[in-house]
């Protein structure tokens, strides 16, 4: 059984027919082909397919598409304003907050919905906001930093 | 199985007539438990599918005019650690719903969620319990309110029928002088399940304890009341030897098994000590003391916290 439903992904209006089991991350990589919310664990331990819908963080791979009917959602690729990357995006590269990648676009995420409520958050803050992302790299020191670096560059800015 | 059909129903009453239309309908919230337990083959989303995220009038917190808490069912994890009055006065449902996963899942995963879910391992049941809290249950007959102890009855499994929803949590007024907590044993400090929880709800008059509960989570079926931690604490000032006699009641009480976050034996041994922690936070937030929330995340007060 399919399903029509009208929705916002980075402020462009699109028309999904799609069976109710699908989860966003499917929806948002398989028909609307934007690959940049990855799928890690597929189980919502990972965060590696975080999105935000009407600006709250969500794991995108238990989140039905269904229900995101008439919502606004966000992705990695709607942060940047090309040619500019995001700040968030340019405080990762600065720092090195970046190795394999994989974890990226959810470690942007939760950082994106962390400074939207927290300008300007202490450590023990930004480990409470990426509570639920996880990089195998080993790389947190440096993403936590970057966080920071972000935070700042956007209070100046 | 596959969903033949889905509705995402904007009324209560259009929602408790699919419900009344349909025998073989899965309710879906959030999402946070239901959609991933379906991947794994778990538990399949069935033929008809009713979303519940679009009901409008079910989300929200509301005190009453006799000072009772109303949780509308679609209350999410993150509006109530964000609380200020559940935070003050509710403290140990606070306590569990700031524990639960990671912001995300606490953004998406709500209370009607994590109660008909009934996982043994829900951070919001020993709260409820402690608190005396009563489920209310909606369908297109009618409506009737269920202690959470009688609702919530095994692992998945509730006393709810199939035409009804859970529409809100009723949670009593506390006594003055009431504090409660609600901590677990975590291996990490999130996207964790708890290895062994529990609640107190302790009030104290005058130094004196007129009023205690304390429930257990996951080490048993359910979450489980420790009704004989009642009359050892109630009387008398909290010492050290009622904390062991109340901690000795809820090791009796408890009947963990071994799975995969621990074995049985390892978890019977933390019981008592999981369950002094909550009485001892709970007693000093009845003293007017601030313990943060999540109490879990605090460090343990080892000498009872003077009286």
């Amino acid at each position: 059984m399919l399903h029509d439903i009208e929705v916002t992904v980075n402020a462009q209006a699109y028309t999904m027919t799609i069976e109710p089991h699908r989860s966003l991350l499917w929806a948002l990589r398989n028909q609307l082909g934007l690959v940049g919310a990855k799928e890690g664990c597929d189980d919502s331990e990972c965060g590696a397919c975080m999105v935000l819908v009407d600006g709250q963080l969500v794991n995108s791979c238990s989140y039905l598409a269904v229900q995101v009917a008439g919502r606004d959602v966000t992705t990695i690729e709607g942060l940047a304003q090309l040619p500019d990357m995001h700040p968030i995006q340019q405080a990762f590269l600065a720092e090195g907050g970046v190795q394999c990648g994989f974890c990226t676009p959810g470690m942007i995420m939760a950082a994106k919905a962390l400074l939207d409520r927290n300008p300007d958050p202490d450590d023990e803050a930004i480990r409470r906001g990426l509570a639920g992302n996880l990089c195998r790299c080993t790389g947190y020191q440096k993403i936590i930093r970057a966080v920071k670096v972000a935070a700042q560059t956007r209070q100046k800015g | 199985m596959t969903v033949h059909r889905y509705f995402a129903p904007e009324s209560e009453a259009e929602l408790a007539s699919l419900i009344g239309r349909h025998d073989d309908v899965v309710l879906v919230a959030g999402g946070t438990d239901r959609v991933v337990s379906t991947r794994r083959g778990q538990k399949p989303l069935a033929g008809t599918l009713i979303s519940l995220d679009r009901v409008s009038g079910l989300r929200g917190l509301s005190v009453g005019d006799d000072g009772s808490l109303v949780v509308g069912a679609l209350t999410t994890h993150a509006d109530i650690e964000a609380s200020p009055t559940v935070v003050d006065s509710w403290t140990a449902l606070a306590d569990g719903s700031a524990l639960i996963g990671s912001p995300a899942t606490r953004n998406t995963g709500t209370v009607a969620g994590n109660i008909m879910n009934a996982s043994p391992a829900m951070d919001l049941g020993s709260p409820l319990l402690v608190h005396g809290a009563e489920v209310e249950l909606r369908s297109s007959g009618g409506r009737r309110q269920v202690p959470f102890g009688e609702l919530v009855v095994g692992p998945g499994k509730t006393t709810a029928q199939a035409s009804e929803y859970a529409a809100a949590v009723h949670v009593p007024a506390p006594a003055p002088g009431t504090g409660s907590a609600y901590v677990r044993l975590q291996y990490r400090r999130a996207m964790e399940i708890a290895v062994v929880g529990a609640a107190a709800l302790i009030v104290l008059d005058d130094g004196i304890v007129s009023e205690a509960r304390v429930a257990l989570t996951a080490v048993g079926p359910t979450c489980l009341d420790v009704r004989e931690a009642t009359d050892v604490l109630v009387g008398q000032a909290l010492s050290a030897d009622r904390l062991d006699a109340a901690a000795a009641a809820a090791e009796d009480v408890a009947r963990p098994i071994s799975d995969a976050r621990a074995d049985a034996e390892y978890r019977q041994a933390l019981v008592g000590t999981i369950a002094r922690r909550a009485i001892t936070f709970a007693a000093e937030r009845a003293r007017g003391r601030a313990v943060p929330v999540p109490a879990s995340e605090v460090k343990p007060i080892t000498n009872g916290g003077g009286a």
